[in-house]
């Protein structure tokens, strides 16, 4: 999470973000053994969808960001600051 | 020939289309051709229309031509239909005729002016609407020439715009009949409600049949009508803005502000007669009214020493006149006044038009003198109308429609001694204004150089107004004197004839009589004051009392100043304390809260994505641990 605050670059900000999603993953795994259900196991499955389409959904942002102001420094991209 | 009847406010009416569409691209002489010529032809067709009137009177004594339905609107439907009996006939005749001589006069007088065209455009929409308001069946259609009239009048007040005064003097002329129309249109809205109709003849028999003598109803409707018959025709107490009026062209004043337009008012009453016939109190107003701004303005008038400003007053105290004979019944008697004095007032504006462009544009008549043999044909005539106005007995037309009147104020239903005397006092006045004008401007040591002289457009038609107003009075003489009474006769059609009251102490002969005294004594006091003694004048303004006088008659008895105090000082303080709106207040209120959160909100938009990121985090956090704070 401080890797998500902190990093300026979209790829090390992706990262973290699919660090975050692995470890709410994981919770939910630690969570669901521990009260002895499958429920967390099959919410794993869900969160590993829904971070595959995060993925595909940022990666194009990513090669977008570069293609317009040839860096990947987010702080760049501030044209809606109100 | 009474199909044709159409064509007379048609003819004027597609003049103005021409002239305010084409105007600027025609050249003068274009203009001087279709501007008076519509309006001949409107004065060719009304006298062809005339003469088969009188030689095959159609029956019931009105033709009416309806043209179309103007509207249906829920049991509301006014037609555009045109109504000619005997007493629209005599205005609209006198109308077109006038009109004619006028705009053929203006050719020369306006000669020089950059606005030519569209002079004439407004000359012929004045003739055009004053047309539609004689000649409407229905008082709907009269109010549209009303309200036509006076946007005339507005634009021709206002005629040479670039002078601010000027376009004061318009915007004062409109705002003070608008107070009149108001009461008018109120009128008509209390008339439609009550009697379902506002075609006139049908409203005259309903108003007879429903509204018994004295009904309260029909007082209210008189008392409103006559505030816009106050309003347009400059009566008391909405006069203010006829002397102010005299900024427009001379042959404007001539037209709208003398002859046609300010007698408005008095065609509305005799129009709607019965109304008045029912409710005497509505028409003793009338008469009080008419009485008391005679007076009045005959004071005012003595003291002007503009010489347009002095026939301004002397126009509102001679239709103070017609309102005394509407007011005491004597229906007749005020068209006729009407009638002739549209030819002398006419041409003392025509004259005075003359005498002011060769004395190079001055205006006041202690500055001119000496002018009768270098303007030679202008003085006769001023002169012949000057003695009509001030009714010089036998020979003019104003002797007969004015001692018709007077002796009417005494004899007729409605007249009584006051009224007689406060007529006789006004013939007086009357006499003395006169020819105080016509001995300033005319007699006595030359001091203007005349620089120019008028041409034949000028002169010919003061000529023919000058011919009518020494005999058009000789259609109606009283008793001892050849008893005609062609005038009253054909108006009796239209109009009920005056009633003689009995036990009379005087006879009409006694009235005519005290009259011509009235008019040698005038002549007398003008002859002494103005002429012979001049340094008497100032025997009488020199002290205090008369200075103070003659500054409040001046000064139209502080009637200015009056509803400077009563109305427009008022307004302006309360625009000033009000400048900034108290109603607004409200709604710039809301704007300012909005503004202000703006203010606040849009510096959380930073456009970074981390400073959003960490704002999610922060909310989720916060949530989260209220959340575990207030479970229980």
């Amino acid at each position: 999470m401080i890797g998500l605050l902190v990093r300026r670059n979209l790829l090390f900000i992706l990262m973290s973000l699919e660090v975050m999603v692995n470890a709410a993953g994981l919770a939910f795994v630690v969570a669901g053994a521990g009260h002895g259900q499958a429920d967390g196991q099959a919410m794993f499955i869900f969160i590993l969808a829904i971070a595959a389409a995060e993925v595909a959904v940022g990666l194009a942002l990513v090669l977008l960001l570069y293609h317009r102001y040839r860096t990947l420094d987010v702080d760049v991209a501030s044209q809606l600051r109100g | 020939m009474l199909k044709l009847l159409w064509l007379i406010p048609a003819l004027p009416c597609a003049g103005f289309l021409t002239l305010a569409f084409f105007g600027p691209r025609l050249s003068r002489r274009a203009v001087a051709l279709i501007g008076p010529g519509v309006v001949l032809a409107s004065a060719v067709v009304s006298w062809s229309v005339a003469m088969s009137f009188f030689l095959a009177p159609p029956p019931g004594g009105a033709f009416v031509q309806e043209l179309w339905t103007w509207m249906d609107v829920a049991g509301f439907h006014p037609k555009m239909a045109l109504y000619l009996d005997p007493l629209s006939l005599v205005m609209m005749l006198v109308v077109t005729s006038v009109g004619f001589l006028i705009h053929w006069y203006s050719t020369e007088f306006m000669a020089e002016d950059e606005g030519y065209s569209r002079f004439f455009a407004y000359m012929n929409l004045f003739v055009a609407s004053m047309l539609v308001l004689l000649l409407g069946d229905n008082l709907l259609l009269l109010y549209l020439g009303w309200e036509g009239v006076g946007l005339c009048s507005y634009l021709l007040i206002g005629f040479w715009y670039t002078d601010p005064a000027n376009g004061r003097a318009a915007r004062k002329a409109f705002y003070v009949t608008r107070v009149g129309d108001t009461a008018m249109s109120l009128g008509l809205f209390l008339l439609f409600t009550q009697l379902g109709t506002l075609q006139i003849q049908d409203l005259m028999r309903e108003a007879h049949d429903q509204w018994g003598t004295g009904s309260k109803l029909a007082t209210a409707a008189g008392l409103l009508l006559l505030g816009g018959a106050c309003g347009k025709s400059a009566q008391l107490p909405l006069q203010v803005w006829l002397p102010d009026a005299m900024a427009g062209p001379t042959p404007t004043s001539a037209l709208i502000h003398a002859a046609t337009m300010v007698t408005a008012g008095v065609y509305l009453i005799a129009r709607t007669h019965v109304i008045f016939e029912v409710s005497p109190t509505a028409q003793f107003a009338v008469a009080a009214v008419g009485a008391a701004t005679l007076l009045i303005a005959g004071f005012s008038a003595m003291t002007q020493w503009d010489i347009k400003k002095s026939l301004a007053f002397s126009t509102i105290s001679q239709i103070g006149y017609m309102f005394l004979a509407l007011g005491v019944g004597a229906w007749s008697a005020a068209i006729f006044h009407f009638m002739t004095h549209a030819f002398f007032k006419a041409l003392l504006f025509l004259g005075a038009g003359i005498v002011i462009e060769a004395c190079h544009h001055e205006h006041s008549m202690f500055k001119m003198g000496g002018l009768r043999k270098e303007l030679p044909v202008t003085f006769w005539t001023f002169a012949i109308a000057g003695c009509s106005l001030a009714g010089l007995p036998l020979v003019t037309a104003g002797f007969y429609s004015k001692g018709l009147i007077i002796w009417n104020a005494y004899a007729s239903a409605g007249g009584s001694m006051v009224l007689w005397l406060a007529a006789v006092f006004g013939a007086l006045l009357t006499s003395i204004y006169t020819f105080r004008m016509i001995f300033l401007t005319f007699f006595g040591e030359p001091k203007a150089h005349v620089v120019k002289r008028p041409g034949a457009a000028m002169k010919i038609p003061v000529m023919i107004l000058a011919f009518f107003a020494a005999v058009a009075g000789f259609v109606e003489t009283p008793g001892f004197l050849g008893h005609a009474h062609v005038f009253s006769n054909f108006m009796q059609k239209a109009l009920p004839e005056a009633v003689e009251r009995r036990g009379l102490g005087m006879s009409e002969l006694g009235s005519e009589a005290v009259v011509m005294l009235a008019f040698l004594a005038g002549l007398a006091i003008a002859y002494f004051f103005f002429l012979k003694k001049p340094a008497l004048q100032e025997s009488v303004t020199e002290p205090p009392v008369g200075q103070a006088v003659h500054r409040f008659w001046f000064s139209d008895w502080g009637m200015d100043w009056l509803y400077d105090k009563l109305f427009v000082q008022p307004l302006w303080w309360f625009a000033r304390i009000n400048k900034r709106d108290f109603i607004d207040s409200f709604y710039a209120a809301v704007a300012a809260v909005t503004r202000a959160l703006w203010v606040v909100l849009r510096s959380t938009q930073t456009g970074r994505l981390r400073w959003y990121a960490a704002v999610i985090v922060a909310g989720t956090i916060l949530f989260v641990a209220l959340a575990l704070v207030a479970k229980p």
